[in-house]
């Protein structure tokens, strides 16, 4: 009977889930679904970038839309001698009450990442870091040896890092160690949209460190990727040029919301496993007789 | 540094070379380059230390140093 399958389908689903997690991990969501990393206890599991964006009341649309409460910066030198509107992008973030998390993108050594953590502290108040240390121009992937340098020295002093990595298990693993906050595999090279190019090296990762929060950060290309993100059991969606580079911004911002909680939420559902054959969902018993020779 | 109270100095800042006052301090420097020093939202590393804000007034820029002046702009 209909009930009885269901039954059945539930007891597999508890022993091994279909993406081969341990149905230890799972967690249904509180009806807020809130998660904490670094200090914070944020509801929005999407994480936006502020780059890019055609206008800067294209910017606002897009945060609001997308529900994301904490958002990303770079930290740039001042332009001297002439009004910086760009500088104005502070004061509007702060008035939404977003948490900012300055990154260190563009550098290339643990020494430049550390000290543009130390002026970003400085300059924002506030012990949160995205460390990213790029290793190559034109993939963008980052140095794991100097990324995990950089996280040492910041952690040590005192740093909420939330470290942007390759999808190496081993590099998430030892940033973990290292006492960093959030562990940031990427999907695929930053700004190219790709989605998920190694979702087996995402799901080890997040076997491997299921206490850790974990954020897929770039490589996201629409709604769907940041869904399957969620889906593999990350805490959350770290995008930017998926969004600021769509046609429409803000729809894009509402459809990777929607992607993200949709995923978030099959993800606690805990799926079915996959099969190689078919299987009957409608009941077997009770079925009509006809001679089939005739 | 010589004796000449109008003595210039050879510094740099955000990576271009400048000519300023012998005698500034580090507020007195963002000032002279037309900036508040008050104003929220920027740090300050003189090679390649950050100088914290309370300390500025304390700090003389001394000939060749390198000023690294930044804030947040749009990042990912």
């Amino acid at each position: 009977m209909a009930g009885d399958g269901k039954q059945e389908g539930r007891v597999e689903a508890e022993e091994v889930r279909g993406d081969g997690m341990p149905s230890s991990i799972l967690h249904p969501p509180s009806s807020e679904d809130a998660w904490h990393v670094a200090g914070l206890t944020l509801r929005s599991r999407v994480l936006l970038g502020t780059s890019r964006y055609p206008s800067l009341q294209t910017l606002l649309d897009a945060l609001d839309a997308s529900g994301a409460e904490l958002v990303t910066v770079s930290i740039r030198r001042v332009a001297l001698g002439e009004a910086d509107d760009r500088e104005s992008l502070l004061g509007v973030l702060r008035a939404r009450g977003l948490y900012l998390l300055p990154n260190t993108a563009g550098c290339f050594t643990a020494k430049e990442a550390v000290l543009t953590a130390q002026l970003a502290r400085e300059a924002l108040q506030t012990n949160l870091v995205k460390l990213e240390v790029i290793g190559d121009d034109e993939t963008l992937h980052p140095d794991a040896v100097q990324l995990l340098k950089a996280a040492a020295e910041l952690v040590a002093d005192g740093f909420q890092v939330l470290a942007y990595c390759g999808d190496d298990p081993v590099t998430a693993q030892k940033l973990a160690d290292l006492g960093c906050a959030a562990v940031m595999p990427l999907a695929a090279p930053i700004g190219s949209g790709l989605g998920l190019v190694n979702p087996y090296a995402l799901r080890l990762i997040r076997e491997l460190l299921p206490d850790t929060p974990l954020v897929v950060d770039a490589g996201i290309g629409t709604a769907s990727d940041a869904a399957r993100a969620m889906e593999l059991g990350y805490d959350g969606v770290l995008l930017n040029t998926a969004v600021a580079g769509a046609e429409h911004p803000a729809l894009m911002a509402a459809a990777i919301r929607h992607g993200v909680e949709a995923g978030r939420l099959a993800y606690c559902a805990g799926r079915i496993p996959r099969r190689l054959y078919a299987r009957a969902s409608s009941p077997e018993d009770g079925l009509i007789e006809v001679d089939r020779r005739r | 540094m010589n004796e000449t109270a109008t003595q210039e100095i050879a510094i740099e800042v955000n990576g271009q070379p400048r000519t300023v006052p012998a005698g500034l301090t580090l507020d007195t420097l963002l000032r002279h380059l037309g900036r508040d020093p008050g104003a929220p939202g920027v740090a300050v590393a003189v090679g390649d230390r950050v100088v914290h804000r309370e300390a500025w007034p304390a700090t003389p820029i001394e000939d060749g140093a390198r000023v690294e002046i930044i804030t947040a702009f749009q990042g990912g």
